[in-house]
């Protein structure tokens, strides 16, 4: 540890404009009557997404987790009639650290009732519009991005020309393990950076990336996740839902998240079941997206790297 | 041998790879929000100098390269090897001119340079970014041309040919930049 270790390595005039930008957000959702809530960092339930992994902690003895992000105390508050609602703060993933990562971080996660993932993707272009002065946005299908840049239709093309597709243009030190894995090592390695200037709006993802977003055919009969991802110059910076709301489909998904990490000898936290019985009361339908303020901030201000923009990151915290 | 995760991946860590001591150049780590983590690396290649671009998991590891720099000092070439001396233990070591590679042309006896050993013996040499170093030919100084701004080539004590000045003379002492063979610079004889 060097002397320097104890000073921000974001600059004063970084921070200021940092303050400035969590300002016009919290305005933003002011005008439109989105109110904001505080939903719990330390719980007793964590994740069961198969790629994130929770920060543990204890508490009086008892094993709690650190949110990876407030969805699912949002949607308790979302079924308890709280109606349009967002949060802005800390969440924490395990072994996430880079350029673009820092393990805690700053979410900005809203619910809209009644709306859908289409309609909510386009309040995001308005958000990041006004906080990044773009104007150009391009909106498309995953397929239609795989189509266009690598010839290839993600949801009928067979797994050995997925391989094949991924093995012609990436040097891996493994063999993709499935069509989930090389999906993912052509969007990151080839797709976002093919994604050009301003805004992108990727919606229609291939049902096994569903997540907690509604399964529905797509305009050619595929089942498609509808839910969508924002990019800003092919940097991902937000994640949205037409939010499931079926209490038993929410309970499979638990299950087969946890098959998958018990298979994988990863670790198996208990599910929310408290989210659950919440389902099962009734939440509205509606949409919800979660964005990463500290990305937001790097594109705002020109930063390079996620330091950048944190007064004091993993390393020095 | 140890080994390190992709996530102690940090510039100028040495790992194998296919068979060869690589030294890490950048590790980006890249995760889709809802997928998987790959951390995309790029390593120079210690062996050949060219840097190779890999994908791992996150979390994959590369056993540790037995390699390390010391620092040591040029003592002679015999025709064959370059000689290397370690100057706390005396320890000499043999370079081939694979090993020393263009650094050669800045080898000056006594001086101090970094030898990359693997697995014991010296595998590369890097000579300091800048070195002080005087000029046994070059044609007659032009006086009072200093504002033209004009160069000619110059040899150097160890064999180097850089542009400098036209007002430079025979036997003067000048400062390169080793990594660019630019001219830096007139010096004072150490």
């Amino acid at each position: 540890m060097t002397a320097d270790h104890w000073h921000p390595s974001a600059t004063i005039e970084a921070l200021r404009q940092r303050a400035a930008l969590l300002a016009k957000i919290r305005h933003f959702f002011y005008q439109r009557r989105v109110l904001e809530v505080e939903v719990p960092v330390l719980s007793q339930r964590a994740t069961s997404d198969p790629h994130i992994e929770s920060i543990t902690a204890e508490y009086s003895g008892v094993s709690t987790y650190l949110a990876t992000s407030p969805e699912f105390g949002l949607k308790r508050l979302l079924a308890a009639g709280m109606g349009d609602c967002y949060s802005l703060g800390k969440a924490f993933r395990q072994g996430e650290a880079g350029r673009r990562h820092n393990p805690e971080f700053t979410l900005l996660e809203w619910y809209r009732c009644g709306w859908d993932d289409r309609r909510l993707m386009l309040e995001v272009a308005e958000l990041l519009g006004l906080l990044l002065g773009i104007s150009r946005v391009q909106t498309l299908s995953y397929r239609a991005l795989f189509l266009r840049e690598l010839q290839l239709d993600p949801h009928s093309a067979s797994d050995k020309e997925l391989a094949a597709c991924v093995r012609r243009t990436i040097a891996l030190s493994f063999i993709p393990a499935d069509r989930a894995e090389c999906l993912d090592l052509l969007m990151s390695h080839r797709l976002e950076p093919a994604m050009g200037e301003g805004i992108t709006l990727l919606h229609d993802f291939p049902a096994h990336q569903a997540a907690l977003a509604k399964v529905v055919a797509d305009e050619q009969g595929t089942p498609v996740a509808r839910r969508f991802e924002a990019y800003v110059g092919g940097l991902e910076l937000a994640n949205g839902y037409w939010e499931l709301t079926d209490s038993a489909e929410q309970l499979r998904r638990f299950q087969a998240d946890l098959q998958y990490r018990r298979t994988r000898g990863r670790p198996t936290p208990p599910f929310d079941e408290r989210l659950l019985l919440a389902l099962q009361a009734g939440m509205p339908e509606c949409a919800g997206v979660a964005l990463g303020v500290d990305r937001l901030m790097m594109l705002a201000g020109g930063y390079g790297s996620i330091e950048e923009v944190i007064a004091f990151p993993i390393a020095r915290a | 041998m140890a080994s390190y995760s992709t996530n102690e991946f940090k510039g100028g860590l040495k790992v194998m790879l296919d068979g060869d001591p690589c030294s890490i150049v950048e590790n980006e780590f890249v995760k889709p929000g809802k997928g998987q983590a790959f951390n995309r690396v790029k390593l120079r290649n210690l062996k050949t100098g060219r840097v190779w671009e890999r994908t791992f998991r996150s979390g994959e590891s590369l056993e540790a390269a037995d390699v390390m720099d010391r620092e040591m000092q040029y003592l002679y070439n015999d025709g064959e090897f370059f000689h290397f001396m370690e100057p706390e233990t005396f320890e000499q070591h043999q370079a081939s001119s694979d090993a020393v590679g263009d650094a050669a042309k800045w080898l000056k006896e006594q001086d101090l340079y970094t030898v990359t050993l693997y697995n014991g013996a010296p595998l590369a040499v890097t000579p300091p970014n800048h070195v002080i170093l005087k000029i046994t030919d070059t044609d007659p100084g032009v006086r009072g041309d200093t504002a033209q701004g004009g160069t000619k080539p110059a040899t150097l004590a160890t064999g180097a040919v850089v542009k400098v000045p036209l007002f430079l003379e025979i036997g003067e002492t000048i400062k390169v930049d080793t990594r660019t063979g630019e001219y830096l610079g007139r010096a004072k004889e150490e």
